[in-house]
């Protein structure tokens, strides 16, 4: 990033950078309305982005609930003696994508089967005595994307009578997930392009009105990286100042929003990001790129002047 | 300390502002640059401090031979040199002491010798008293004397002016002149351009008058030898 060591060969004394932190924080003073331009870009931008992000966020949070549920069942051949159960068990363990094998017994499925349809269940009752169901394998695999794959495999074991897996539903359910997901990055990629565009547009010309002021340092002796140094460090502060009020401003409208609408969620999958960690990730995430945003603006706009 | 030897530039557009230009000049010299608008003057100053490169030729400043540097090494060069612009070229946003002092921070000056040694020259300028003050605050002359102070702050060998006096009226003229001499009699090496007449015929040192980038003539004590 700076042509030091080999070009210039002067290690940098303490003072100096010390001058430099110093320097950054006099300019942006100095520079008083296009410091608050280029802040109020970085704001603006940076809002969108974490608006977007959050949005993003939960929407693969609820996705990610909804394909982890997603489990295999299946169902045994009334034939099925508990030695073959036993053999069937390992068999099922043994297939690669295989994260956990419940057992569930024929008079646990007609108790769910009841439980679920709630009072219409009463209808089943009388088949307890004589249960119509069979014995059945839960099979929880490791990554939603395996669920196809180990089924296609279960299948294939002897005395496996039938498989469910919610077939069409899920294949449906994953392609509509992978392909919102891709929108959701192609989404952000292209916001976070134009916040870049945008903020090191602002610092380009803040920069140029200053272009006197660079002439001037390179006249009397600084090399590049000195003067490149203080611009470097003035870009960093307003990348990180003007994401003081995106992150204040999603911080607090999140957590408003969080203890509003989760009482009237009542769908089992659809649930919003827990505040405290995810706070703290998104405001992470901004704060890292207003300063990385400041930081390669202010750098990549000074250069222009520093060709000789 | 400055040397020029056969020296030729020719600009990308065509025009030949150097051709063949040899001098030499010793250490402790006071110059004057003279000739009329578009000669080559300009041209001659900037190949000294290696604001342009000559075409053809060699120039060795300071015991370095400027066409062979490294753009990057240029910065450091001009560590060695003091410049005075007709335009002063400061800094508007900064104080009259930090234009200066900002010249000592550049080389990386032991932050307890910056302050001491800018109020000695803004005292040789004589504008201690306003080191707080930003340059939008200051006349041209002053404006001019915080450029020279900036300029030797650092004790260059070298002292080139280009045209110091252009935009002052007489009698702030002479006060430049005054502080100029001074440097000049401390042992630095003074180049200067300029188009006064005055100055050169009153005030005299070696002339060197350039027209259609050759020297045509080189005297020491002489007249400025144009009609203004």
């Amino acid at each position: 990033m700076f042509e030091m060591s080999s070009e210039e060969s002067t290690d940098m004394k303490i003072s100096t950078l010390g001058r430099h932190f110093r320097e950054s924080f006099k300019n942006i003073a100095r520079n008083g309305w296009m410091t608050f331009a280029s802040i109020s870009a970085v704001t603006v931008t940076l809002l969108l982005v974490g608006v977007f992000l959050v949005i993003m966020m939960n929407l693969n949070h609820i996705a990610d609930n909804v394909q982890n549920d997603v489990e295999v069942k299946a169902f045994l051949d009334n034939a099925a003696d508990d030695a073959d159960r036993v053999s069937i068990e390992k068999d099922l363990k043994k297939i690669s994508g295989v994260d956990t094998v419940v057992f569930s017994p024929r008079d646990k499925e007609l108790d769910n089967l009841i439980d679920d349809l709630g009072e219409n269940g009463d209808v089943f009752k009388p088949f307890e005595q004589d249960n119509p169901l069979r014995d059945a394998y839960i099979i929880k695999t490791k990554t939603p994307e395996d669920v196809v794959k180990v089924a296609k495999k279960i299948e294939k074991i002897e005395l496996v009578q039938s498989v469910n897996y919610g077939q069409g539903f899920v294949e449906n359910l994953f392609s509509f997930v992978d392909i919102a997901r891709n929108i959701g990055l192609v989404l952000i990629a292209g916001l976070l392009f134009t916040a870049m565009f945008l903020i090191s547009n602002t610092i380009k010309i803040t920069i140029v009105a200053r272009s006197k002021e660079i002439e001037i340092m390179r006249l009397v002796g600084a090399t590049n990286s000195f003067i490149r140094w203080p611009f470097f460090l003035e870009g960093l502060w307003l990348g990180v100042f003007g994401s003081i009020v995106p992150i204040a401003l999603i911080s607090i409208f999140y957590s408003q929003l969080y203890t509003w609408a989760m009482p009237q969620f009542t769908i089992k999958y659809l649930e919003m990001l827990p505040t405290g960690t995810f706070i703290f990730q998104v405001s992470i995430v901004l704060l890292l790129l207003g300063a990385i945003i400041g930081m390669w603006g202010s750098l990549m706009s000074v250069r222009k002047f520093l060709k000789v | 300390m400055i040397e020029m030897k056969d020296v030729s530039k020719t600009y990308p557009n065509g025009v030949v502002a150097a051709n063949g230009i040899n001098v030499k000049i010793a250490k402790g010299e006071f110059v004057y640059v003279v000739g009329p608008s578009g000669a080559g003057k300009s041209t001659f100053i900037k190949m000294m401090y290696r604001e342009e490169k000559p075409s053809k030729g060699n120039i060795i400043v300071n015991g370095i031979s400027l066409p062979s540097i490294r753009n990057s090494k240029v910065p450091l060069f001009r560590r060695n040199i003091g410049m005075v612009f007709q335009d002063f070229k400061l800094l508007e946003k900064y104080t009259v002491y930090e234009n200066v002092a900002f010249a000592m921070e550049v080389i990386e000056t032991d932050p307890a010798e910056i302050k001491p040694r800018v109020m000695e020259v803004l005292d040789l300028v004589g504008l201690k008293h306003k080191a707080r003050m930003k340059p939008t605050e200051l006349s041209g002359g002053e404006q001019q004397r915080v450029a020279i102070a900036r300029s030797i702050v650092n004790d260059p060998k070298v002292v080139i002016a280009d045209e110091p006096t252009g935009n002052l009226d007489p009698e702030t003229s002479w006060d430049i002149m005054n502080i100029f001499e001074e440097i000049n009699r401390r042992g630095t090496t003074l180049v200067m351009a300029t188009h006064n007449k005055d100055i050169v015929n009153n005030i005299k040192h070696r002339v060197i008058a350039i027209e259609g980038g050759r020297i045509v003539r080189d005297e020491q004590r002489g007249e400025y030898g144009y009609e203004n």
